[in-house]
């Protein structure tokens, strides 16, 4: 067996890998909006510095 | 005063006037965010619930139908145990702090789980647990915080819809072929004679054929169905010489390597798909946010309150009504089906219906039609119609509503294809013919290699693109269009016909003129305070030009409804009203709407409201008159006939008194005549027009509340820009006439090659992107030069 074959095959396992990925993600309905995510992501920071602060509050409680 | 943005997200806050801490916001979700952050230190978890923000907008026993079992198992999108998970529509979303208020809902009420927004669609979902919680408290909870849901009955009949993702699957196999077998044709490409390549060029080759089946069975499919209508009903469309040019492509390269005698073209057969369906998405831009479908359903509530024999109050589905039901109709609900009125203050807004922007008074025993708006206090009705059978629905029975315009019309590029498609087969026999007398064994390969060369892949590709793009360009200007048809049949017509009250008028504005006797300034500031107290529109608008004054308290203060109101302070009494209520007998009759004035039993004068116009009316008909003929159809009567005249060109149409089956007609009788006709209106009553016509636009004054099923929504803000949003789409007519003779270029180049008999597949690889990416890059450069001139 050649290493072409071997080569062939990897590279069409991985883009086959890549495109059920895909096909995965769009029936998630991850394309279905494409802007709010963009937003949440930026609040999660936020939510997390805040989190903390209020444990510490409790904690002194 | 400055331009006021929002605090928090830096929004405009002009039109709405939310301050706190000196700071202006553009929504109560900013404001509480802002005080989430700044009062309680970032410390926002435990503090949410206490925000405050409560809109006192909410009227009791509005949302009393979610009461209802029935109801409320048609809007959940899940029911199971004790979850229950629901899709609101809430028309107020409208910036990041709205995400964050609303995907914590959790943290006001712990019943709540999780919620999800989609700002595209202006949509949020929520999770709630239906033990100790229920829709009812869950849309109260979010009407307190400033963020009521939009409920209407459309949400009640439409179902569980489906979301159509087929477009990008295809588009996902196509991309997903095409870069792999670019890959595995390279070493052909550069082929060095040798051993190396002879040994495994069939394993590439039969890779590359094994990438395009998916590409030619699914992918292309649609072009497969649609060249199929087009011939069943005997049109040429641009799908034929597509389908043609992908069989010849993906059997001739089959053959090719069956028979050994070349590598065959799937990576132009692939890439062909490809580009042809990112076309396709691109034009498919739509606004989602915006309903360009919407019929009385989107207007009328779901449920309504119905008087049991007995007495009791008990919520009902809209179509569960029956004539002889005793109704309860609130202030601001809608009237959803023709009925009586029995008792209470009647006061009609009928302004969805017919255009008329006055609210008009009944009394007990007057028939009152579905669609009006009740403005004052409590009413209770006898139904006399169901809600199908109801006047105003009855409009929607006409056969324009169940017609698309869209398969009505031949598109540019269908027209160009009938001839490109005889043009094509004929060349492709000629120059076959041609090398059967001279060398017989390369006639085949001329013929597939024509077919091959000549799909119209960049003609296919020009239309989207360019639309697609203007489409775009117009929606940052704040004309929604609904497809990219739209703009096409734009550019086609030659008549525009407008609507008066609320399309050219604007609704937030009137013109109020005083004539008669001049006030004193204790009359005046009597004036003032006597209709301080009320809460009629003439009373607010008039209220609201006076100059500012002391604030007295009234002796006497007496409301007639439907007649005027009457004050007295200190010695002096004053009427303001009706003619007949003030005492002025000699009035003559009047369109336009008046309120008179008298005060101790002198009559004093009258005030006149004009409506305002919007601005740059006059200009924009100016400009209008050179091209099209103009019309104005007002449900209205006459009263405004004399301004108008002076304000519009001579030439303009103007009928008056037209209802929503009268509108409908006129344009049906001109298109009858060969015009093609643009309607700008704004209301229900308009909704026959706007779907009669060949464009149909709708006038907004907020594009997130409600208009009728349109081709296209415009801002009211750039109503004066209509004449060059136009002029745009016909110079988008005109690149894609430009890009059709680019593409036929290309065309020319490759049918050289192809009649010759040198088509190789390297050169079909190159030509066919080369020609489809130049002509993406033409009509996008040339569709942002048309934007750029647009305001």
């Amino acid at each position: 067996m050649s290493v072409i074959y071997v080569l062939l095959a990897i590279s069409i396992i991985i883009a086959v890998g890549f495109f059920i990925a895909f096909v995965i993600a769009v029936k998630k309905g991850q394309y279905d909006d494409s802007y709010t995510p963009s937003v949440r992501m930026l609040f999660e920071d936020e939510l997390v510095k805040e989190n903390s602060k209020t444990q510490i509050i409790t904690n002194k409680d | 005063m400055g331009h006021k943005t929002c605090f928090h997200c830096g929004l405009d806050s002009e039109s709405k006037t939310i301050t706190f801490d000196d700071k202006s916001f553009c929504c109560n979700g900013c404001k509480t965010v802002y005080e989430i952050f700044s009062v309680n230190d970032l410390n926002c978890y435990s503090d949410l619930q206490e925000a405050p923000g409560a809109t006192p907008k909410e009227i009791e026993g509005k949302y009393d139908f979610l009461d209802n079992e029935k109801i409320i198992e048609k809007l959940l999108d899940f029911n199971d145990n004790h979850t229950q998970i629901v899709s609101l529509y809430i028309p107020h979303i409208h910036c990041s702090s709205c995400i964050w208020i609303l995907e914590n809902l959790n943290k006001l009420n712990a019943d709540i789980g999780a919620s999800v927004v989609d700002f595209g669609k202006k949509t949020v979902r929520i999770t709630f647990d239906s033990e100790n919680y229920s829709l009812k408290k869950l849309v109260t909870l979010l009407n307190s915080i400033g963020y009521e849901p939009y409920i209407s009955l459309e949400d009640y009949e439409t179902g569980k819809k489906k979301i159509d993702r087929s477009l990008i699957y295809k588009l996902g196999v196509a991309g997903f072929a095409f870069g792999n077998v670019m890959f595995l044709s390279f070493p052909e490409y550069f082929q060095v004679e040798g051993f190396w390549l002879e040994q495994y060029k069939p394993v590439f080759r039969w890779l590359m054929f094994s990438f395009s089946l998916p590409v030619v069975i699914y992918s292309a499919q649609d072009y497969f169905i649609s060249a199929y209508k087009g011939l069943a009903s005997k049109i040429l469309n641009i799908d034929v010489p597509i389908v043609l040019g992908i069989l010849v492509l993906f059997l001739r390269s089959a053959a090719e390597i069956i028979f050994d005698l070349g590598t065959g073209f799937f990576d132009s057969l692939t890439g062909l798909v490809f580009f042809l369906l990112v076309g396709k998405f691109f034009q498919k831009k739509t606004y989602a946010f915006l309903s360009f479908e919407r019929d009385y359903k989107s207007y009328f509530p779901i449920g309504i309150t119905r008087m049991t024999t007995e007495g009791i109050e008990e919520s009902v589905q809209v179509y569960d009504i029956k004539k002889g039901d005793r109704l309860i109709i609130r202030n601001e609900e809608l009237i959803p089906v023709d009925c009586i009125l029995i008792k209470g203050n009647a006061r009609i807004d009928y302004s969805f219906v017919t255009g008329e922007s006055e609210a008009v008074s009944k009394q007990s025993g007057d028939k009152l039609f579905a669609g009006g708006k009740q403005c004052d206090g409590i009413i209770e009705v006898d139904v006399l119609k169901s809600v199908e059978q109801s006047y105003l629905t009855q409009l929607w029975s006409n056969d324009v509503f169940k017609t698309n315009k869209d398969n009505a019309f031949t598109s540019l590029t269908n027209s160009i294809s009938k001839h490109f498609t005889i043009a094509i087969l004929l060349i492709a026999f000629i120059a076959t013919s041609f090398w059967l007398f001279t060398d017989s064994s390369k006639a085949l390969n001329v013929f597939t290699a024509v077919l091959i060369i000549a799909c119209p892949c960049a003609i296919a590709l020009s239309a989207p693109f360019t639309f697609g793009n203007l489409l775009r360009i117009l929606g940052k200007k704040k004309f929604y269009l609904k497809n990219a048809n739209v703009i096409e049949q734009l550019a086609k017509i030659n008549t525009v016909i407008f609507d008066k009250t609320g399309t050219i008028t604007s609704n937030k504005e009137t013109q109020i003129s005083y004539d008669g006797a001049e006030l004193s300034a204790n009359e005046e500031r009597l004036l003032k305070n006597t209709l301080r107290g009320s809460n009629h529109p003439l009373s607010r608008a008039l209220y609201n030009i006076l100059d500012q004054n002391d604030n007295i308290s009234l002796a006497h203060y007496q409301e007639h409804i439907g007649q005027g109101i009457e004050a007295n302070f200190q010695t002096d009494t004053i009427k303001v009203g009706s003619a007949n209520f003030v005492g002025y007998k000699t009035e003559t009759a009047s369109l336009n709407t008046t309120v008179h004035i008298s005060t101790n039993t002198d009559y004093k004068g009258k005030f006149t409201f004009y409506n305002a116009y919007r601005k740059g009316l006059s200009t924009l008909f100016n400009r209008l008159k050179k091209d099209y003929d103009l019309a104005i159809l007002s449900g209205d009567n006459a009263g405004e006939k004399e301004n108008l005249t002076k304000l519009l060109p001579p030439k303009t149409k103007l009928l008056f008194n037209q209802k929503p089956e009268d509108k409908l007609e006129y344009i049906k009788y001109h298109q009858a005549e060969g015009a093609k006709i643009l309607m700008v209106g704004d209301g229900l009553n308009d909704a026959g027009a706007l779907a009669q016509s060949d464009v149909g636009i709708a006038i907004s004054e907020n594009v997130n509340v409600f208009s009728p099923a349109c081709d296209a929504i415009l801002d009211a803000s750039k109503f004066n820009q209509l004449y060059h949003y136009i002029k745009a789409s016909k110079s988008a007519i005109k690149i894609i006439k430009w890009s059709f003779v680019l593409s036929f270029l290309y065309n020319v180049i490759g049918l050289y090659f192809a009649v010759t008999g040198q088509l190789e597949p390297v050169i079909a690889a190159i030509l066919m992107p080369l020609s489809s990416i130049s002509i993406v890059v033409f009509t996008t450069i040339a569709t942002n030069y048309i934007g750029r001139h647009l305001e």
